[in-house]
């Protein structure tokens, strides 16, 4: 049965929190919108590459904790990865969310982004968790129209 | 609250009459507090639907053999109880329609095209549905008129003195909602009606959150359409009613064409049928209708005096229980509410409140409920709200409190 301590991590209680990188970058390069209108969890992201690396991330908005956590631990995870490496990142928290409940979470590909794990057991939240990594894929595709993933 | 001497309403025998309170979630028995998005259905409504399907079926208004009779009686008796609820003066002034928003949609396309022109304005207040705000946007868009708007203040009440100084303009009409469903205001609707009027102005009113709360009685209220929702009143859902002033519905062009709205075609030339049936092109939602009927039956058998007392001491005590919540605000605070409760824990967003408290089986609302502009009014993304119907308890407000004082645990 779907447990609220598997949700509610102490990590996505503390990003919620804190969230990291809640920030305008100074020189962004890339910025993308994400938005999910039914639920009005909003997103704004920006990147700042530097050649193929990602050299500084930030985000600001408003949403749900699952959301907001999402987006500050992705931060942390992207920032000094080239945008192959997100690209990977984002397959793979994609599919952590996505995936069955039974589905055991890479933890060494994942690090702390498997704290997002629990987010399965709640599909109606799966999209809160999503919305930021769709975001920072836009952004780094230099995609023109807002991400939702309702 | 008031002392009444009246027995109080056996809530006991009520809940027995709707199947899904006796079901559990997670184990839990269903704790529903989102009435306002829709209520849940008595028995009788579920078998009125289920005895038309098996014994009654046929199409209505075609057939001249006996069960397309009986299914047109049963249609059409269902609009006299329609006009029997809303108190209209006579039974063509009820259209059929699939709910509230179509309601809406109906008056803005029809009336709205006909007579707005540019420069007029139509007035829509602070705390409506974006099912009374888009419709007017939409006519007045196309037609050059502009949308203004009654506002409130911080405890969810619109400004009567604004109202009078806005229909200081070219106002053709004023679209307001019996009662918010965000912030559970009930809205001065007969002083509205009355300063609408003295300056020639119409006034449709959203009964979507009225009908299940309040008796109606648009002759008394003045309203010149009033429309409603059957399933946030018992009913099914994909049906509702419209109400309009005969000599309003008398000179409005038709919503949409087809079968059944018409006195004669030919390639050259359509006459159109009479109100209501010049509303109600096609097939109808005669099963949708027949539910209604039921439905607004029930609530006739029900004691509304009792019903109201009740549902308005829930709403005392879950105010007073939840407001006592470190943390906890409540949004909407009019002196005059129907049994909705908004509200926002610190520092939690309304959708996290939402999953907490299903884990424990209470089903309430989270968001913007359909109303953006109420939201940014009082700087918040989304509310957690609670609505209530004649079926709830006091128990089940122990167990909403409970669960959002877990809230706090959580993110403690």
């Amino acid at each position: 049965m779907a447990d609220l301590s598997d949700l509610y991590q102490q990590l996505i209680v503390e990003h919620n929190r804190a969230p990291r990188n809640f920030k305008q970058l100074a020189h962004p390069t890339r910025r993308a919108e994400g938005a999910n209108p039914l639920c009005g969890d909003q997103i704004s992201l920006e990147v700042e590459l530097d050649g193929d690396r990602i050299a500084d991330v930030g985000f600001q908005g408003s949403g749900c904790a699952i959301s907001q956590a999402s987006a500050s631990l992705l931060t942390g995870a992207v920032l000094g990865k080239t945008k192959t490496e997100a690209e990977a990142l984002f397959r793979e928290v994609h599919t952590m969310l996505t995936s069955g409940p039974g589905v055991p979470v890479d933890a060494s590909k994942l690090g702390k982004l498997a704290a997002l794990g629990g987010v399965r057991q709640f599909p109606v939240r799966v999209k809160c968790a999503s919305l930021p990594w769709h975001t920072l894929r836009a952004a780094l595709q230099a995609a023109a129209e807002p991400v939702t993933t309702e | 609250m008031t002392t009444t001497t009246r027995p109080a309403l056996d809530v006991a025998q009520i809940r027995a009459e709707f199947p899904i309170l006796a079901t559990t979630v997670r184990g839990w028995p269903l704790v529903y507090l989102d009435n306002a998005a829709t209520s849940q259905k008595p028995r009788v409504m579920i078998e009125a639907v289920r005895r038309y399907y098996t014994t009654q079926n046929a199409n209505v208004h075609r057939g001249v053999y006996a069960l397309s009779e009986q299914a047109t009686a049963a249609y059409e008796g269902v609009r006299e109880k329609a006009r029997a609820l809303v108190n209209a003066r006579a039974v063509h002034e009820i259209i059929f329609v699939r709910g509230t928003t179509e309601g809406v949609n109906l008056v803005a396309s029809s009336w709205g095209r006909t007579n707005l022109r540019p420069g007029d304005e139509v007035l829509v207040s602070a705390m409506e549905h974006h099912s009374n705000i888009v419709p007017w946007q939409m006519v007045c868009d196309a037609v050059g008129a502009s949308l203004r708007v009654i506002p409130m203040n911080q405890r969810g009440e619109l400004l009567l003195e604004e109202l009078e100084r806005l229909l200081q303009g070219p106002v053709k009409l004023v679209a307001v909602a019996h009662i918010s469903n965000s912030l559970g205001t009930i809205n001065p609707v007969v002083e509205m009606t009355r300063l609408a009027h003295a300056r020639g102005a119409l006034v449709l009113v959203d009964g979507a959150q009225g009908a299940p709360h309040l008796p109606i009685d648009v002759q008394a209220l003045g309203a010149d359409f009033y429309t409603v929702s059957g399933h946030k009143m018992y009913g099914p859902t994909g049906i509702g009613l419209l109400y309009g002033r005969q000599e309003l519905l008398d000179t409005m062009p038709p919503y949409q064409g087809g079968g059944d709205m018409i006195k004669s075609v030919t390639f050259a030339r359509t006459t159109f049928a009479d109100p209501p049936a010049r509303f109600e092109a096609g097939t109808p939602h005669i099963a949708g209708a027949i539910g209604l009927g039921a439905a607004i039956d029930y609530l006739h058998g029900l004691d509304r005096e009792a019903v109201e007392a009740h549902e308005q001491e829930l709403l005392e005590y879950a105010t007073a229980s939840l407001a006592a919540i470190p943390g906890v605000r409540l949004v909407g605070t009019a002196a005059r509410k129907a049994a909705v409760v908004s509200f926002v824990v610190d520092g939690v967003h309304a959708h996290d409140v939402g999953t907490i408290l299903d884990q424990d089986g209470v089903a309430i609302r989270t968001g913007h409920h359909c109303a953006q502009p109420v939201m940014d009014f009082f700087g918040v993304p989304a509310t957690a709200r609670a609505s209530f119907a004649c079926y709830n308890t006091r128990e089940e407000v122990d167990a909403l409190v409970a669960a959002v004082r877990k809230v706090r645990t959580v993110f403690a």
